[in-house]
C-alpha cells in the first residue's frame, strides 16, 4: 500500500517538475526574444545612428593620477617624495621599423640589453595604441641630447612622470617599506577604477598599511581625439584628489643617530614614547636602499639583497625573534611581587646552581661560584639566574604566562605595520602542540631567566618596557601621529589605550625600577659597559641570547670580562647576541629602549649613545656633562 | 584477457539490467551533445577574448590554463555518481556555511581578504561551493518528502537560502548573493512552488525595493539611478552603459571584423575583457556574431532541460533544473546588462568573460549535469 502510494507521488512529481520546465522554457524563450528585439533595435534600426557616435567618438576618457601623499616624521621632516622623472616613451603604432628605431635611440640614448628585453616584454602585454616605456629616468643630458634629434623620431617621446623617493635612503626603509608595480595578485584586490591612473602602490610598512590613505581618487579628462586616438584638447575634466600626507612619530634625526650607532652590526633598535605609544625610532641594520623597489629592481640587485648573509631585507625591528634573555627578569619579579611569592627583602642562597629536588639535572648560574646571599634588588642588580630560577619554581608556568601576557608578550603589539609577526610565550599547551613533548619543569626554570622557548621581537620588548616605565599603563605602539588632507589642517591621532596591568601594590613597579636603576649605578652591576651614569637617571637590565654555550653555562650573560675575552675569541656567527631594555629619566620616562645587537657584546655601549643623543644632546655639539651625584634621586648606590 | 576486451566487454554488456548498451562515452560518464556546445562557446569566447584583452597573450594562456583546470573537474565531478551528491548534499551545505562564517571572521581578523579563504596551497572562494551546494541541498530535501510544497517547508527553504545569501551580502559581494537567491529560487520553482506564492514574492520584492534602496552602497545606487537615465552621468557610471551600447550599435549586421573595434581598443568601451565582453563581439562580429553566441548558449540550456526532463528522480531533475536554469540566469543578467535592457550588475558572462574561479564552479556544474544524465542506467526506479 505505502509503496504504491510512494509509486504515485513518484510520477506526480516528475509530471509536476516537468510542467514547470516547459513553462520555464517558454519564460526563458520570451526573454531571449526580448534580448534579440534589443539587439535588432542596436544594431539594425539605430546602427547608422551609433556608426556616427562611434565616428565622433574620439572623446576619450583619460584617468588621471592622484597624487600620491607625502611622508613626514614628526618634526615635518620630508620621509617620502614624489620627484619628477623623465621617460623614453614609444607608440608602437606610429613605429614602422621597431628595431631599426631603437638601433637608432640607442646611438643618442645609451640603452642596456635588460631595457631592451623588458621593452619586448611589455610591449607584448599591451595593445597597439598604448605607449610602452622603453627607458626609466633619464639624465637632463639624455632628455636633452634626444630632443634635439625629436624630429627624427615620430611616436618617440619624452615624458615626464613623479615616482617616488625616499631621501633618507637606507635609514627608514624597515618602517617606510616601498611602493612598487602593482601585480596580478594586487590587481584582485583593489579597485580597478581607482587604480585605473595608477601604477604603484604600496608593498611594505606604511606605505602598505595606509595605502588606502596614501592613494588618493583618480580623477578623469575628457579629451577629444584625432582618428589615431591623441588628444587635440581637453574638454571636461574631474580633478583627481590627492592622497592624504602622513606625519609619523618618528624623529628622523633620533632614527639617522641610531642607525649610526648601529652600523656595522646586525640587530635593531626600538624607542618608544611610554606615555603615548609613539615610536620615536625603529631600526633594523643592515638595511637597503628603498629607491631601487620603485624604479624595477633588477635580478642581480635583488639577488645580492636576498643572498647576503647579513640579510638586510629582513626587519628585525618588527619580525626578528629573540630568546629575550635576562630582560626577561624585571616582568618576573613584578610578577612575582603581585602574587605574593616573593617580597623584597626575602633572599635566596646562591651557591651558582640550581636543582630541582624532583630531577637531578643542575641549572647552573652564569657566575661560577654564584651570587652569595641574594635578595630582590641584588637578583636583579646581577641578574642572577640562580634566585630566578627559585622564582619561576615557585610561581609556576601558569602564572607565569599570565603575567607575560599581561605585558603583551606573545601577541602582536598592534602597530601600524602589517608585517608584524607574535612571538612566543611557552605554555604545556604550546609545547604538546609545536613540540609535540609534555612540559618539564626545567622549561619553566628557562622561562625564567628568558631563555628556552620564549620569543620575543624588539618592538615587543620596547612596549613591554614602556609599560614598566608607565607603572602598568599600557598604550598600543604607533607610527601615525596625525594625516593631513592636502589644503586641510592636521588630523591628529589620539593613542589607543589598552588594559592596563595593575598590581594590587603599586609600590611594587617602584622596587623593581629602583632595582633596574641599580643595574647601572651598583659597582657590580651587569650595566657596567653601559658606562658612569650621566645626567639623568635611567633604569636599565641587560640580557644575553646564547648562540654558544661556554662551558656548558646553560645560564646567560657574558658580561664578565673573561667571558666577554671568551666570546671575543669566537667565530663571529658564534658569539651571543646582547639585548638591553631601558627607560629614561625614571622619574618622567621620555623614551622606553631596546637595543639588539647580533652576535656581539655592543648592546650596552649603543644604548647609550642613544640615550645621552635623545636626553642630552648631538655629542659633538654638547661636550659629555660631568657626572653629578646631586642630580640623581632617590638613589642609595652612586657611582663615584 | 587483454585491456581493450576488457574494455569491449564493460562496453558492450548492459549492467543492472538497465535497457540499452553502453557507449565509451557514457562509460567515462561524458554527455557529448553538452560536451560540443561548451566546447563551441569555449573557442568563441577565446577569439573574442583575443580582440577584447587587445591580444595580450599572457591573458590568453592564463585564461587556457582555467579552461584546462575546468575541463578537469567537470570529468572529474562526472565521474561521481548522483547518489553520492545526494549522499553528501546536507553535508556540503553545512561546510559550505561554516566556511562561509570562516571567511567573514578571517577577513575580518587579518586585512581585507574579504571574500577569499586561503589553506595554503590554495585560495578559494567559499561563496562558490555555496553555488552548488544550495541547490543540491534543497534538491536533496525536497526529494525526500512529497512535493507539492507545503508552506511550512516553504518557509524552511526560506532560511535555508537566506542564511548563506546573507553572509555572502555581508563580505560584500552583492552580485554572487543574488545569483545564490536564484540558484535557490529555481529549485522552489520546479519543485511546483505555487504561481501565486511566486507572484506574492514578486510584489512583496516590489515594495521592499524602497528600503532595499537603504542598504546599498552609494555605487550601487549611481547604477540604479543611471540605468534609468544613463546621460545623467556620461563621465562616471552611465559611460559605461553609453559606450557599450554605442560598441553593439556600430557593429551593424556583420560587425567591424575581427580585431578591429574602434569602441574597445581606443578604451572607449570599459571591462573590455571581463562584464563588458559581449560588446566587443557585438562590435566585431555584429548582429550575426550575437545571435550565434545566443544559440550556443541556447543549446547548452536546451541540452540541460533535455538532461533534466530525463533524469530518473526527484532529487537529480531538480538539482540538473536548478543548475541549467542559474546558468541561464547569469548569461541572460549579462547580455542584458551590456545591451542596457538590465542595470549594471557587476555579472561576468560565463566563460566567455576572463576569470578562473566562477568557471570552475560552472564547470563542476555541468560535471554534475553530465554525471547525472550518464549514470542513468545504472539507477534503480
Amino acid at each position: 500500500m505505502r509503496k504504491r502510494i510512494a509509486i504515485k507521488d513518484h510520477h506526480q512529481e516528475i509530471h509536476l517538475i516537468n510542467q514547470r520546465c516547459i513553462s520555464v522554457l517558454v519564460i526563458m524563450i520570451l526573454l531571449i526574444i526580448l534580448l534579440i528585439i534589443r539587439l535588432v533595435h542596436l544594431q539594425l534600426v539605430n546602427h547608422d545612428h551609433f556608426t556616427t557616435l562611434s565616428k565622433k567618438n574620439w572623446l576619450d576618457l583619460v584617468p588621471l593620477e592622484p597624487t600620491r601623499g607625502l611622508i613626514y616624521d614628526r618634526n615635518g621632516v620630508l620621509l617620502a617624495d614624489n620627484i619628477p622623472v623623465y621617460s623614453l616613451d614609444l607608440l608602437p603604432y606610429k613605429i614602422a621599423n621597431m628595431p631599426s628605431t631603437l638601433a637608432e635611440i640607442a646611438k643618442i640614448i645609451p640603452l642596456s640589453d635588460d631595457d631592451i628585453a623588458q621593452f619586448h616584454k611589455e610591449l607584448k602585454q599591451h595593445r597597439r595604441f598604448d605607449e610602452v616605456t622603453l627607458k626609466l629616468k633619464l639624465s637632463e643630458d639624455e632628455v636633452a641630447r634626444f630632443s634635439e634629434n625629436q624630429y627624427r623620431f615620430p611616436g618617440v617621446r619624452v615624458k615626464a612622470h613623479l615616482i617616488r623617493h625616499y631621501p633618507f635612503v637606507n635609514s627608514l626603509s624597515h618602517v617606510l617599506g616601498y611602493v612598487g608595480r602593482i601585480n596580478m595578485d594586487e590587481l584582485q584586490e583593489i579597485d580597478a577604477t581607482n587604480y585605473s591612473a595608477t601604477n604603484y602602490i604600496g608593498k611594505l610598512g606604511i606605505e602598505k598599511y595606509y595605502e588606502d590613505d596614501l592613494h588618493g581618487t583618480v580623477g578623469y579628462e575628457q579629451a577629444e581625439n584625432d582618428a589615431s586616438g591623441q588628444a587635440l584638447r581637453v574638454l571636461n575634466q574631474i580633478k583627481p584628489v590627492p592622497g592624504k600626507n602622513l606625519y609619523l612619530t618618528l624623529d628622523s634625526k633620533l632614527q639617522s643617530f641610531v642607525e649610526q650607532a648601529l652600523a656595522g652590526h646586525r640587530g635593531a633598535v626600538v624607542a618608544i614614547q611610554p606615555a603615548t605609544g609613539q615610536v620615536l625610532a625603529m631600526v633594523s641594520e643592515p638595511s637597503y636602499d628603498p629607491n631601487l623597489f620603485v624604479a624595477g629592481i633588477n635580478n642581480k640587485e635583488f639577488q645580492a639583497l636576498q643572498q647576503s648573509p647579513d640579510r638586510p631585507l629582513y626587519n628585525r625591528a618588527l619580525r626578528g625573534l629573540y630568546p629575550s634573555g635576562s630582560t626577561i627578569k624585571p616582568f618576573i619579579a613584578v610578577g612575582g611581587l603581585d602574587a605574593g611569592v616573593i617580597s623584597p627583602n626575602d633572599t635566596i642562597h646562591d651557591p651558582g646552581w640550581y636543582k630541582l629536588s624532583t630531577s637531578s639535572r643542575i641549572f647552573h648560574d652564569h657566575k661560577r661560584g654564584g651570587h652569595g646571599i641574594v635578595n630582590l634588588y641584588r637578583a636583579i642588580v646581577t641578574s642572577c639566574d640562580t634566585y630566578f630560577f627559585t622564582l619561576a619554581h615557585n610561581l609556576g608556568i601558569q602564572r607565569i604566562d599570565a603575567i607575560l601576557e599581561k605585558f603583551g608578550f606573545g601577541e602582536s603589539t598592534g602597530v601600524d605595520l602589517e608585517e608584524e609577526i607574535a612571538g612566543v610565550v611557552p605554555s604545556p599547551a604550546w609545547k604538546r602542540k609545536v613540540k609535540g613533548a609534555s612540559w618539564y619543569e626545567g622549561d619553566t626554570l628557562n622561562l625564567g631567566i628568558g631563555q628556552g622557548f620564549m620569543q620575543v621581537t624588539p618592538l615587543q620588548l620596547a612596549t613591554g618596557i614602556a609599560v614598566i616605565a608607565n607603572h602598568g599603563k599600557r598604550f598600543v605602539p604607533h607610527l601615525l601621529l596625525a594625516e593631513q588632507q592636502p589644503g586641510k589642517s592636521l588630523e591628529m591621532q589620539t593613542p589607543a589605550q589598552q588594559d592596563p596591568v595593575n598590581f594590587h601594590d603599586p609600590n611594587n613597579w617602584n622596587i623593581v625600577i629602583n632595582a633596574m636603576q641599580g643595574v647601572v649605578t651598583a659597582p657590580d652591576g651587569t650595566g657596567f659597559r653601559f658606562g658612569k651614569l650621566g645626567p639623568y637617571s635611567v633604569a636599565i637590565k641587560t640580557g644575553t641570547a646564547q648562540n654558544h654555550s661556554i662551558k656548558n653555562y646553560n645560564a646567560d650573560e657574558a658580561f664578565s670580562a673573561s667571558a666577554y675575552e671568551e666570546q671575543s675569541k669566537l667565530p663571529e656567527k658564534l658569539r651571543d647576541t646582547t639585548l638591553l631594555v631601558a627607560f629614561a629619566p625614571v622619574e618622567k620616562p621620555q623614551i622606553a629602549l631596546v637595543v639588539i645587537v647580533e652576535n656581539d657584546a655592543g648592546a650596552s655601549q649603543v644604548a647609550r649613545q642613544i640615550l645621552d643623543y635623545y636626553l642630552i644632546g648631538p655629542p659633538l655639539v654638547v661636550p659629555v656633562a660631568p657626572v653629578n651625584p646631586t642630580k640623581v634621586q632617590g638613589n642609595p648606590h652612586v657611582v663615584h | 584477457m587483454s585491456f581493450t576486451n576488457v574494455i569491449k566487454n564493460r562496453l558492450t554488456k548492459p549492467e543492472g539490467g538497465g535497457s540499452g548498451y553502453r557507449t565509451f562515452w557514457q562509460y567515462i560518464h561524458i554527455d557529448v551533445p553538452l560536451l560540443i556546445s561548451l566546447l563551441l562557446l569555449i573557442t568563441a569566447g577565446l577569439i573574442i577574448l583575443y580582440s577584447a584583452s587587445s591580444q595580450n597573450l599572457q591573458l590568453i594562456e592564463q585564461q587556457v590554463f582555467h579552461i584546462g583546470l575546468g575541463l578537469l573537474v567537470m570529468v572529474l565531478f562526472a565521474q561521481i555518481n548522483p547518489l553520492t551528491y545526494q549522499r553528501w548534499a546536507l553535508w556540503v551545505y553545512l561546510l559550505g556555511i561554516v566556511l562561509l562564517i570562516a571567511v567573514l571572521i578571517v577577513g575580518h581578523v587579518g586585512n581585507g581578504a574579504g571574500r577569499w579563504l586561503n589553506l595554503g596551497f590554495i585560495r578559494f572562494q567559499p561563496s562558490e561551493i555555496m553555488k552548488l551546494a544550495l541547490p543540491m541541498f534543497l534538491a536533496w530535501h525536497y526529494h525526500r518528502i512529497h512535493l507539492p510544497l507545503s508552506f511550512s517547508t516553504v518557509i524552511f527553504s526560506g532560511i535555508i537560502i537566506l542564511v548563506p545569501v546573507l553572509l555572502i551580502a555581508k563580505q560584500p559581494d552583492l552580485s554572487t548573493a543574488l545569483l545564490l537567491i536564484v540558484a535557490g529560487g529555481t529549485v522552489l520553482l520546479l519543485a511546483g512552488l505555487s504561481w501565486y506564492l511566486i507572484g506574492a514574492f514578486i510584489t512583496l520584492g516590489a515594495l521592499c525595493a524602497p528600503l532595499v534602496w537603504y542598504v546599498l552602497h552609494d555605487y550601487q545606487r549611481q547604477r540604479v539611478l543611471t540605468f534609468f537615465n544613463p546621460e545623467r552621468d556620461p563621465l562616471g557610471s552611465g559611460y559605461h552603459i553609453i559606450q557599450s551600447k554605442i560598441a553593439i550599435g556600430s557593429g551593424g549586421l556583420f560587425g567591424k571584423g575581427w580585431l578591429n573595434g574602434t569602441q574597445s581598443h581606443l578604451h572607449f568601451l570599459p571591462e573590455h575583457a571581463t562584464d563588458f565582453i559581449f560588446a566587443v563581439c557585438g562590435e566585431e562580429f555584429g548582429f550575426i556574431g550575437n545571435l550565434i553566441l545566443i544559440i550556443i548558449f541556447m543549446a547548452i540550456i536546451g541540452r540541460g532541460l533535455y538532461i533534466t526532463m530525463h533524469a530518473q528522480d526527484t532529487f537529480t531533475r531538480l538539482l540538473a533544473g536548478s543548475l541549467t536554469l542559474t546558468f541561464f540566469v547569469s548569461f541572460f543578467v549579462n547580455m542584458g546588462m551590456v545591451t542596457g535592457i538590465l542595470p549594471v550588475a557587476g555579472l561576468p558572462l560565463p566563460l566567455v568573460s576572463y576569470g578562473g574561479s566562477s568557471m570552475m564552479t560552472l564547470m563542476a556544474s555541468f560535471g554534475i549535469l553530465m554525471s547525472i544524465q550518464t549514470h542513468r542506467k545504472l539507477l534503480t526506479t
